[in-house]
C-alpha cells in the first residue's frame, strides 16, 4: 500500500506546472529577485522559505502578475504555466488570476457579507447559473476553507467581523471558490492559531489532490508537514530547491543549513 | 571613612525619579496653560457666532410675522362688472370695506379714502381679484377676506414705528394711529405666521415680498450645479486616481485641479459672463447659466474629496479583488467606489453648501435682478438666495430690514441642515478597517 502511494505520488510529481527562467525583479534600483530558475509541480505543495525580505512574496506575486499592480516593480525573464509564458502580451492578467488563486499575508475581506465575499470570484466569472448552484459553491469553499460551521448561521453578516484568523480561512475558501488551478498562499497561517492552522494545513493536504499549491512561510515545522517540495530563498537568491526531506535533513548549501538551524533569519 | 562624612556636601545627583516628579509639575502646568489657550480660543468662537446669530434673530424674527386685517367684503356688481372682471374696481370695493369698518371716517374726502386705502397691502386688491376672477359667483356677494396690511401698519402693529416719536418724524400719523386702533379694537387685526415669506416671490412692497423665487432659482442653480459637477468630478477623480499614468502631466493637472479650487469666486463670475453669456449667448440671470458657474467652482471640491475618498480606500481590498481575477474596471467599480461614496458624498455636499451661500459669480451673471415671479425653469430670469439678500439689503424701505435678516436665516438654516447632513453621512458610514 504504502509503496503503491509513494509510487503514485512521485509519478505525479513529474508534471512540472509552472516552470521560471532567469526571473528577476526590480523595485526601482532595488533588485529583488535575482535570476531565479525554478520548477513547479503539478499536484505538489511547495514551500518557499527565508529570512525576512528574502523576496519570497515578491516571487510568488510574480506567478499571477500581482506585481503589474505596482507602478515601480519591473519583472524580466520567462515564466510559463503549463508551456504558456503568462507575461506574454496574448495573456489577459485577469484570466490569469483567475487560474491562479492567491491568498494574501495579511486577512483582507471585502466589507461585504460572508456570503458575498465567497460569491463574488464565481460571480464575475460567471462559474453558476442559478442561485442554488451558486449556494452550493459558497457551502462546499467555506467547507473546505475550514470554517463552514463557525459562519454557516451567519452567511449574510459583514465578513470583517469575523475574528483575524476566522478572516485569513474566509479569504482562503474565497480563493479556493473560484477553482483555481494553481494557489498561492503568502504565510496563510501567520494569524490563526494551533487549531486553525491545523485545519488549513489540512485542507491544504486536501487542495494538493487536485491543484498547485505554493505556499510562503516562517515556520519550518510548517514547511517540513505540509510541502513535498521546498525552495529556499535568501537576498533574492534562490539558493536552494529540492525535495521537502531532502532540504531539512541534508541541505547541500552552507546558507540553507544556517537558516535551518536558526543562525541566520 | 571620617572623610568622607565630614567633606562637604558634595550636591548630591538627582535620582531619575526626582527629576521625572520635577519636570512633570514642568509639563501639567504647560498643558494646563495649553489647556486654558484652547478653551478661550473656542469661548471667542462660539461668542462670534453667538452674535452674529442673535444679532440675526432679533431684527430678523418680526419678519416670520405679518400684520393681517379681516374685512367683511360686499363685491360690489357695479363696481366689478362681470363682462370685464380682470379690470374691475377691485381696490375701490376694498376701499368701501374698510370704510365700513371705520364708520367715523368720512370716506368722500378723496385724500381720506385714499389714505385709508393705503392701510392694506397693495396686493390685497389683486388678491380679490384672482379670488372673484376664480370664482365670478362671489360677485353681489359678501365675504370675509384677511390680507396683508401695508409694511407701515405692520411695522407700527410690531413695535418698530414709535407712537411717542413726534408726528412730522413718524411715517404713520396720528389720525392714522387712531384708524388703525379702531381696527385693532374691533378684532380685525391679527399677526399670523408670515406664510408669503415663503410663498411669495419678490416685490417693492416688503409686506408682499417673500423668497420663493430666490427658492426656486438656488434650487434650479443648485440642482444645475450637482448634475454637472457630480458626475464629471467623480468622473476625473476616478481617472486620475485610477487609470491615469503618473507622469509630470498628472502631476500638472493635480497642481492645477488644487489652484482652480483656491481661486477666488468672482473670477468664476467673470469667466462665466464672458464666456457662457458673451460667447454662448446664454440668458443672463438664469439659475442654469448660475449652476454652471457653481459646477466650475465646486468641481475641484468635489474632485480632492473624491480623490481622497478613493485613496483612503485599503490597498488590500484592491489586492483581493484583483488576486480573485476582477478587471481594473470591475475593482474601482465593484469595490473600490461604494467604499469611497461616503466621503465622495460628504465631500459633494459641503461642496453644494459653499455654492448655495456664494454670491459674487451671481452677482455676475446678473442673478440680482429684480424679478416678481418665480422661475419655472432654469432658464428663466431669476434671483438665489444669497443675492436676494444682497437685494433686499440695499433697499430703503423699513421693512425689508427685518426680511433682510430673515432670508440670512433661512440661508443658514439651509447650510446648517447640509452640513448636518454631511456629518451624518461621515458618521454613519465611517468604516474602521
Ligand atoms: N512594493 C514594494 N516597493 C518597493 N520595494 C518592495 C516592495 N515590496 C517589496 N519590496 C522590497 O523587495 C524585497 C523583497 O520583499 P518581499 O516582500 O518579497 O520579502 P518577503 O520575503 O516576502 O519578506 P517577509 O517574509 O517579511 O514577508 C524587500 O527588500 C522589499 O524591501
Ligand atoms: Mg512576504
Amino acid at each position: 500500500m504504502n509503496n503503491m502511494r509513494k509510487i503514485e505520488r512521485d509519478v505525479k510529481m513529474t508534471d512540472t506546472k509552472i516552470t521560471a527562467r532567469s526571473v528577476n525583479v526590480h523595485y526601482g534600483d532595488t533588485h529583488a529577485i535575482k535570476d531565479v530558475d525554478v520548477n513547479i509541480a503539478d499536484k505538489t505543495v511547495t514551500a518557499f522559505i527565508g529570512p525576512s525580505g528574502c523576496g519570497k512574496s515578491t516571487f510568488l506575486r510574480c506567478l499571477n502578475r500581482m506585481n503589474d499592480t505596482i507602478d515601480i516593480c519591473r519583472v524580466t525573464g520567462e515564466i510559463k504555466i503549463d508551456d504558456k509564458d503568462i507575461n506574454h502580451k496574448s495573456v489577459d492578467p485577469v484570466q490569469l488570476r483567475a487560474q491562479v488563486g492567491m491568498v494574501f499575508q495579511k486577512p483582507n475581506p471585502f466589507p461585504k457579507s460572508i456570503y458575498d465575499n465567497i460569491a463574488y470570484g464565481p460571480r464575475i466569472h460567471g462559474l453558476s447559473k442559478s442561485k442554488s448552484e451558486l449556494d452550493e459553491i459558497v457551502e462546499r469553499a467555506l467547507r473546505r476553507g475550514a470554517i463552514w460551521d463557525e459562519v454557516k448561521d451567519r452567511l449574510d453578516q459583514p465578513g470583517t467581523g469575523l475574528s483575524g484568523g476566522q478572516q485569513q480561512r474566509l479569504c482562503i475558501a474565497r480563493a479556493v471558490a473560484t477553482e483555481p488551478e494553481v494557489l498561492l498562499m503568502d504565510e496563510p497561517c501567520s494569524a490563526l492559531d494551533p487549531i486553525a492552522t491545523a485545519q488549513v494545513e489540512e485542507l491544504i493536504d486536501e487542495l494538493r489532490q487536485d491543484y498547485s499549491v505554493v505556499i510562503v512561510t516562517h515556520s519550518m515545522q510548517q514547511a517540513a508537514r505540509v510541502s513535498q517540495k521546498t525552495a529556499f530563498f535568501h537576498l533574492g537568491n534562490l539558493v536552494e530547491f529540492n525535495d521537502t526531506g531532502e532540504i531539512f535533513t541534508n541541505p547541500s548549501d552552507p546558507r540553507t543549513e544556517s537558516y535551518i538551524t536558526g543562525r541566520i533569519g | 571613612m571620617t572623610d568622607i562624612t565630614n567633606a562637604p556636601a558634595v550636591p548630591r545627583k538627582a535620582t531619575s525619579t526626582e527629576l521625572v516628579a520635577a519636570s512633570l509639575k514642568r509639563r501639567r502646568r504647560k498643558q494646563i496653560r495649553l489647556q486654558w489657550i484652547g478653551l478661550g480660543a473656542i469661548s471667542i468662537a462660539f461668542l462670534m457666532l453667538f452674535i452674529l446669530v442673535a444679532s440675526l434673530v432679533s431684527t430678523g424674527w418680526q419678519a416670520f410675522t405679518q400684520t393681517h386685517v379681516t374685512l367683511e367684503v360686499y363685491v360690489d356688481p357695479e363696481e366689478v362688472p362681470e363682462d370685464r372682471l380682470p379690470r374691475g374696481g377691485f381696490r375701490d370695493v376694498l376701499g368701501a370695506s374698510m370704510g365700513q369698518m371705520l364708520p367715523d371716517v368720512d370716506m368722500s374726502a378723496r385724500e381720506t379714502a385714499r389714505a385709508v386705502e393705503g392701510i392694506l397691502s397693495n396686493g390685497a386688491q389683486f388678491e380679490l381679484r384672482d379670488r372673484v376672477v376664480a370664482d365670478p359667483s362671489l360677485i353681489g356677494q359678501t365675504f370675509t377676506m384677511t390680507v396683508p396690511v401695508s409694511d407701515p401698519y405692520d411695522q407700527l402693529n410690531k413695535g418698530l414705528i414709535e407712537r411717542e416719536t413726534e408726528e412730522v418724524n413718524r411715517r404713520v400719523k396720528d389720525n392714522e394711529i387712531a384708524w388703525f386702533d379702531t381696527l385693532a379694537d374691533s378684532g380685525a387685526i391679527s399677526k399670523p405666521f408670515n406664510w408669503g415669506l415663503f410663498t411669495n416671490a419678490d416685490s417693492r412692497f416688503p409686506e408682499l415680498a417673500g423668497l420663493k423665487g430666490a427658492l426656486v432659482g438656488s434650487f434650479w442653480a443648485l440642482l444645475t450645479c450637482f448634475l454637472i459637477s457630480f458626475p464629471l468630478a467623480i468622473g476625473a477623480a476616478i481617472y486620475l486616481e485610477e487609470f491615469a499614468p503618473k507622469n509630470k502631466l498628472s502631476d500638472f493637472i493635480e497642481v492645477n485641479i488644487n489652484n482652480l479650487a483656491a481661486v477666488p469666486s468672482v473670477v468664476f463670475g467673470l469667466l462665466a459672463l464672458a464666456v457662457f453669456i458673451g460667447w454662448f449667448g446664454m440668458p443672463r440671470s438664469a439659475p442654469f447659466v448660475g449652476g454652471l458657474t457653481l459646477a466650475l467652482m465646486t468641481m475641484p471640491t468635489i474632485i480632492i474629496a473624491t480623490r481622497a475618498a478613493l485613496k483612503a480606500v485599503p490597498p488590500s481590498i484592491r489586492e483581493a479583488a484583483l488576486g480573485l481575477g476582477a478587471s481594473k474596471q470591475q475593482v474601482v467599480f465593484q469595490h473600490v467606489l461604494p467604499l469611497a461614496m461616503p466621503g465622495i458624498l460628504t465631500g459633494t455636499i459641503i461642496g453644494l453648501a459653499q455654492a448655495l451661500g456664494e454670491t459674487a459669480p451671481l452677482l455676475l451673471i446678473g442673478m440680482n435682478a429684480f424679478i416678481t415671479s418665480a422661475a419655472s425653469s432654469p432658464f428663466d430670469s431669476s434671483t438665489a438666495l444669497p443675492t436676494q439678500i444682497f437685494i433686499w439689503a440695499d433697499s430703503p424701505e423699513r421693512g425689508f430690514v427685518s426680511r433682510t435678516s430673515a432670508a440670512i436665516l433661512v440661508l443658514l438654516g439651509f447650510l446648517v441642515t447640509m452640513n448636518a447632513i454631511a456629518i451624518y453621512f461621515r458618521q454613519k458610514f465611517e468604516r474602521k478597517w
